[in-house]
Parts: C-alpha cells; structure tokens; sequence
C-alpha cells in the first residue's frame, strides 16, 4: 500500500463519480459541478504519474499540465455558469 | 506495513471519495457548493502527500477558492431570479426535464463500466513509466529559474502556457458577451463585521499574493498561484462594494485582460527574431523575462478571475445596475 | 523535550477539534452548533500552531505560523457571525 496505489485508486473513483453526476444529475448546477469532479478526479491520476518514492523528486512535467488543467478547468466553468445565468434568465422572462 | 501515514492515507482517499459522493447527492444545492469546496481542499492536501505542493496551491486557490465563488454567485443570482431567496434551502432551482428512469439507470451502468475499464488500465499500468524527469534535471541549470515546475511553465512548455493564459481571455470575452442584457442580482448586504475584515485580510492579501508569485523562482507557488490569491483581492473589493465597475473602466479592464498575453507573445516574438526558437531565452536575460511573462500575467490573471466572478460587463444604460439604491 | 512537548499541543489540539465536531453533529440548532465549532475549534488551532511552532526551524517559519493563526482565527469568527446574522435575518438587500 504506496499513496500511488492508494490516491490513484481514490482518483478513478472521484473521476467514476463525476461522470456519473454529469450524465444522471437533474440539476443544471450539478452537472457542471461534476464535470469539475472529473477533472480532479483526472489531476489526481497525472499527480500519481509524476509521483516518484520519496528521496527522488517527482516529475515536473505532469505537474505543471494539471496546474494548466485547473487553471482551463476554471475558465470553462466561468463560461458555463455564464451559460446558465443566461438560460435562467431568459426561462424567467418566457413565464412571465 | 503498520505505518500510520498509510492509515492517514487510506482515510483521506475515503474522505475524498465520500465528500465526492455527498457533493453529488445533497439536496441543498448551497451545501452542495461548500462539500464542493471541503472536497478541494482535501484534494489539495492529498496532492501535498504526492509532493506535488504547486499543484496543491493552484487547486486550493483556483479550483477550490476561486470556482467556489463563481459558484456561490450563481446559485446567489439563480435564487434571485426563481424567487426563492426566501427560502432556507435551495432545493431543484435549475430543474431540467425529467428524464425516463431507465435511460438514467442505463447511463449510470455505462458510467460504472467506463470507471470500471479505467480501475483495471490503472492497476495493469506498469508502476513507474519513462517521465520526464531525467531531461528536466538536465536542461534546469539553462532555465534562467530554480524551481523545476516554474522552468517547465514558463520555459521548456511555455507555449502551453500562452494557450493558458488565452483560453482564459477567451472565456472572459465570451461571459461578456453571453451575459449582455442579463440584468444583475442586487448583492447582498454583509454587516459591518464583514467590512472591518475586509479591510484587515484586503493587505494581508496583497503581500500573501506578491510572495506567492515572487517566491515561484525557486520554491513552490508561481503566476497562476499568485494570480488567483490576488483575484480574491478583487473579490473583496467587489463584494464589499468599495469598488463598483463603472463603464467607464472598461478599457483598463480590456488592457488588463491582454496584458498577459501580450507581453507573453511579445517576448516570444522578440527572442525569435534573434535568431533562435521562440522561448529559447537567452541565459543571461532568462530570469528576468521570467519574472517580466510571470508579473504581467498575474495581473492579467487576478484581473480577469475578478471579472468573470462579477460576471455582467458594466454597461451604463441596463435596468438594475449595480449603482442604483 | 521539545518534540514530546509539540505532540502534546498538537494531541490536544486534535482532541478540541473531536470536540468540536461532535457539537457539530449532536447540538440541537445552528447557534449550539456555531458555538461549538467556533470555539473549540479556534483553540484546537491554537494549540496545534504552537506545537508546530515548537517544531518549526527558523523564527521566519514561526512568523509565519503565527500569523496563519491569526487569518484563520479572524476569519473562522466573521464566517460565524456571517452564519449566524443569515440565520436569524436571512438575505437582506439595500
């Protein structure tokens, strides 16, 4: 039992869970949520990949792609909500 | 095999998991938002076990903090438009139709196989593949930078970064233009509690900020890290309405978001011209363009995290606007 | 001495924090549960930060801590008040 094994297995799950909640929630909040739970889910796998038994350093490279990653990952999300705002808004005007 | 950080490590995989789950089945969609952030939090503490601190500080800043709020304002706008701010809990306020239970269920089972495939693809993967790690080592002392995640941004894979640093221009200029029209929730008033603490952790913010991006050279932390703590500058600044957007700053909000880019892509085009790749800094100037990308794109950064949180671009003739009383 | 000292403010420190989670899940309403997790878990913090204080090498590592310390305790007790204030009046507009 190495925290490879342990937080890779754990990152599967999480991203398994965000998958699940992106296809069957029924809430239009949710669903971006859980995108955003498989991208961790995602990070967790790459961080695994770099990570190496302690007095060797881990590698760099996967590192800096997840920081990419959450940083795209935000402005999606920004985009989406922006999105939703919209829709709620214009749902409002149709039942008025 | 009794080694009590394997059984701090087991616990906080199930933690992780549990809050994922819980995120994901809570009604409340306000609770939902805070086992959300609780989730990244413990994520970005599980990364610091993997000894990737960068990684843990971008997600507890940007994916935990930053999203949190974006969240938070939306569900805030969602309630206000539905008309249940009333309401204790937030219960279905974006409610989509109805699915058939049997195409839900039969999503879930597809769900469960994807997952499944991917839990046997990890455990058959050899342990440690051929990483990167041999060539970075090799190549740091040519980086201008002592910290290898900082080298790897903003030198060997820098054209990464620009894209970065685009998608999120990118993603500003779209909620711009999606949210036209769309007339703004009147935020909440907060006390004068919450005012006295804006102003004390509104500095402290700044310093923690500034440290983080000059710190990026040669321990953990870096433009994108800085960048998010010093958007919550603006989130501040915002929330406790000592500054409201006028019209009129439009254009220095514009500038503010290409700043990055543009001094990125300028750098790069100047270097090409002298002969070389573009992003293959010269040694002696290395750590200077270095630090010069990295402070122009945290502002750019911490400028456009702000704006895509206030969301709405300030537009003078729109019903409901932020200064009216 | 010093490392049996700091995890004997860390031990108690985590025993605050038990504490306080267990108010968290067994008070009756949102005030009981405010004061149990403020309270004890702002001392919980408290002895933690002065057990790795203890631990910690350098006076800027102490600094440091210190004033982490600090940015929580002041923040821990506005999110309750803020908490606290939405309960009783819910959301308020000017």
């Amino acid at each position: 039992m190495t925290p490879d094994l342990i937080y890779g297995l754990c990152g599967v799950a999480v991203f398994g869970i965000g998958l699940v909640g992106a296809l069957c929630a029924q809430d239009r909040l949710r669903r971006v949520l859980a995108l955003k739970l498989c991208s961790v889910g995602a990070g967790f796998l790459l961080v695994v990949g770099a990570w190496r038994t302690p007095p060797a350093t881990p590698d760099p490279v996967p590192h800096a792609l997840v920081i990419t990653g959450i940083v795209v990952m935000v402005s999606a999300t920004a985009v989406a909500l922006a999105l939703i705002r919209r829709l709620q808004s214009l749902e409002a005007d149709d039942e008025r | 095999m009794t080694d009590p950080l394997v059984i701090f490590d087991v616990a906080l995989a199930l933690a992780i998991v549990a809050l994922a789950v819980a995120a994901l089945s809570v009604r409340d969609l306000f609770a939902m938002i805070v086992l959300f952030v609780v989730f990244g939090l413990l994520s970005a503490l599980a990364w610091v076990r993997l000894s990737a601190p960068d990684v843990a500080l971008a997600e507890a800043a940007i994916g935990a903090g930053v999203t949190g709020a974006l969240l938070l304002k939306t569900l805030h706008h969602l309630r206000y438009v539905s008309g249940t701010l009333g309401q204790q809990a937030a219960y279905g306020v974006t409610p989509l139709t109805p699915v058939p239970i049997g195409v839900t269920l039969a999503n879930a089972i597809f769900c469960g196989l994807i997952t499944l495939g991917l839990a046997v693809a990890y455990l058959g993967a050899p342990a440690a593949g051929p990483g990167f790690d041999a060539l970075v080592a090799e190549a740091m002392p040519r980086s201008g930078v002592d910290h290898p995640v900082t080298g790897v941004l903003l030198n060997f894979r820098a054209y990464d970064t620009l894209m970065e640093v685009v998608v999120l221009l990118a993603a500003v200029v779209a909620v711009w233009q999606i949210e036209r029209g769309v007339s703004d929730a009147p935020a909440p008033v907060l006390g004068e509690v919450w005012q006295g603490f804006a102003r004390l952790a509104l500095p402290a913010t700044v310093v923690v900020g500034t440290y983080l991006l000059w710190v990026g050279a040669e321990a953990p932390g870096g433009a994108f890290q800085g960048g998010a703590v010093l958007a919550a500058v603006g989130l501040l600044l915002l929330l406790t309405r000592a500054y409201v957007p006028q019209p009129t700053h439009r254009g220095i909000a514009r500038g503010a978001f290409v700043l990055g880019t543009g001094v990125f892509a300028l750098v790069a085009l100047l270097v090409a011209s002298g002969g070389r790749v573009a992003f293959e800094y010269p040694l002696e100037h290395a750590k200077t363009l270095i630090l010069l990308i990295e402070g122009m794109v945290t502002i750019s950064i911490a400028v456009t995290l702000a704006a895509l949180f206030h969301g709405r671009e300030p537009v003078a003739q729109t019903k409901g606007g932020r200064d009216d009383t | 001495m010093l490392e049996i000292a700091a995890a004997a403010f860390i031990a108690l420190g985590t025993l605050f924090f038990v504490a306080g989670t267990v108010g968290l899940l067994r008070f009756p309403d949102i005030f009981c549960r405010l004061h149990a997790l403020t309270k004890a878990d702002g001392l919980g913090l408290a002895l933690i930060a002065v057990g790795v204080a203890l631990l910690a090498g350098t006076a800027g590592a102490v600094f440091r801590i210190a004033l982490v310390w600090f940015f929580v305790a002041v923040a821990s007790a506005t999110c309750g008040h803020l908490i606290a204030r939405y309960a009783r009046h819910g959301v308020r507009h000017d």
